[in-house]
């Protein structure tokens, strides 16, 4: 079994109310299913790209940015954490979550922990 | 025993290579350590064989040798206890298979090397290499792409499939036509990068040719059912057939109207054609079948002016059913213009002026030729002129200037586009 993350890509313009509504429905539906399925493992949703600060160490002190690490138009706006035997198996869940979402979705192979 | 040439070795080395592969990457489950095994095999197999002859089973030896360095390594370097368990599992007697269940594995291997999940480029590189045996700086060579580009583009290629867990399997149900289809096109466009070659590179790339109807011999074996499979063997074998004929002495490119239809492979056609047959029947028709229907069709002819137009311009209908690409609808044009008249070609070339097509030489050169069979002279030149400045090729250009240059005479002769016109 390895774990994948799959990352939401998100717009920063947020979706009008009921349509918000219907998505938070269906993914709520595929959290379901992989809880059922046992292939669960974490789920972090997260605020708004505008809400991130970006730390660098320099000389012993932070130096702090205001915004994302990456500009852009596109955000990582939630991500969950599966498990999965393999990336044809990874692809299926994210295949179903992109649908419930409306969104793509990136899946990472994560590193194993031995 | 027979005394044994290193062609000959060569040969099993192209033909058994890919098993060899296959059955050590699913036996050991690591695809460097399984071409690593292999390669030591066949060096071994070089010094072994001129001395003690072929053995009865050329790939059984390969398979054989190749598994027992890998447990000579894995024993040497048997530090991580990893390594130890897959020693152990290649020790065991009923762990991994030898020989009988060899199909399924380069079938695993070509799957696994078509993954959508890999890059278009990395999927062909890796199915040269991993299959075909290639080198990678046979591989680069064919690709025009410097030699170090190729090799990070398989290392990085081996690394995601073995991080990202892509699976070692024969995808099933639902996902394999899907799955399919990128074994086919990975295939195609390895044989369309040596069939579209130009002369300065024309020998290193006719390999790629034969590289692609080996690695389409070989999944017809392994998908008898598939009549795509067949559709697009017979596809590659009537094309090729035409080889000899497509060039002249000069390596200037002769369009399909104008060719020494003496030097067709008569053998070639005659299998290209039985696959047709065989698979057409099937009743599950796709587009490489299709288009093998239609190379048939020019196959049949012994003289040009001999041509079913009217049949070719049937199965181009069909094909924009499955494929409704704008390079169909050209393709279809020309076998219009040929079945119902250059001035009803010309009318559907035209509707395609948005398509994104006038990039390309081949939208130009065929308008071109239709308005030089109109006696268009002036717009013809024009046409010829626009194809030119869109070629790379050097004989496409060759042929070009030549057709511009009688375009001055302005006949108004039928004469048919440049070959790729029929493809």
């Amino acid at each position: 079994m390895v774990q994948y993350l799959l990352n939401v890509y998100q717009p920063d313009a947020e979706l009008p109310a009921p349509e918000l509504a219907r998505v938070m429905e269906r993914v709520t539906a595929w959290d379901k299913e992989v809880k059922n399925a046992g292939a669960w493992v974490f789920t972090g949703g997260l605020h708004h790209a505008s809400t991130a600060t970006v730390v660098r160490a320099k000389d012993g002190d932070a130096l702090l940015t205001d915004g994302p690490f990456v500009e852009g138009k596109e955000h990582i706006g939630g991500f969950t954490v599966i498990r999965a035997t393999d990336l044809d198996a990874a692809v299926e869940w994210a295949r179903k979550l992109s649908e419930a979402a409306g969104l793509p979705i990136e899946v990472r192979p994560m590193q194993t922990v031995d | 025993m027979e005394p044994v040439s290193i062609a000959e070795i060569e040969r099993v080395f192209r033909a058994e290579y890919g098993r060899a592969v296959a059955v050590l990457v699913r036996a050991l489950g690591d695809i460097d350590v399984a071409e690593e095994a292999v390669q030591e095999a066949f060096t071994a197999a070089a010094d072994r064989w001129p001395r003690d002859g072929l053995p009865p089973s050329p790939a059984g030896w390969i398979i054989t040798t190749a598994r027992n360095r890998a447990i000579d390594r894995m024993r040497r370097e048997s530090t991580r206890a990893e390594r130890q368990a897959q020693a152990v599992a290649l020790l065991t007697p009923d762990g991994p298979p030898q020989e009988s269940p060899v199909r399924d594995e380069r079938l695993r291997l070509i799957f696994t090397c078509c993954h959508p999940a890999l890059a278009v480029d990395a999927r062909v590189a890796l199915t040269l290499r991993l299959l075909g045996g290639l080198t990678t700086a046979e591989i680069a060579h064919a690709f025009l792409v410097p030699e170090p580009t190729l090799a990070q583009r398989l290392v990085r290629a081996k690394n995601k499939i073995k991080s990202a867990g892509i699976p070692y399997r024969v995808p099933q149900g639902a996902d394999l036509p899907e799955r399919l289809k990128s074994v086919l096109a990975v295939i195609y466009l390895i044989f369309n990068e040596g069939y579209t070659a130009s002369s300065g590179e024309r020998l290193s790339r006719a390999h790629l040719c034969e590289e692609a109807i080996r690695l389409g011999r070989g999944l017809v074996e392994l998908m008898p059912d598939e009549p795509e499979a067949q559709g697009l063997l017979a596809l590659m074998l009537l094309t090729e057939s035409r080889r000899a004929a497509r060039t002249n002495d000069d390596g200037d490119l002769v369009p399909l109207a104008d060719q020494d239809r003496a030097r067709w492979d008569r053998a070639l056609i005659a299998e290209g054609q039985a696959l047709v047959r065989r698979c057409l029947r099937r009743g599950r028709p796709g587009p490489y079948q299709i288009q093998a229907a239609i190379n048939a069709v020019h196959s049949d002819a012994a003289e040009p002016a001999d041509t079913d137009w009217g049949q070719i311009r049937q199965l181009y209908d069909q094909l924009l059913a499955y494929t409704p690409t704008p390079v169909v609808a050209l393709n279809r044009a020309v076998a219009v213009a040929e079945a119902d008249g250059p001035a009803t070609g010309l009318a559907l070339v035209d509707d395609l002026d948005d398509s994104g097509l006038e990039r390309f030489h081949l939208y130009h050169a065929i308008r071109a030729d239709l308005l030089r069979r109109l006696s268009r002279c002036a717009e013809a030149v024009a046409a010829y002129e626009a194809a030119i400045a869109r070629t790379d090729s050097e004989p496409q250009r060759a042929f070009l200037q030549r057709r511009r240059a009688l375009t001055d005479r302005c006949l108004g002769d039928p004469v048919a586009g440049p070959e790729g016109g029929e493809r």
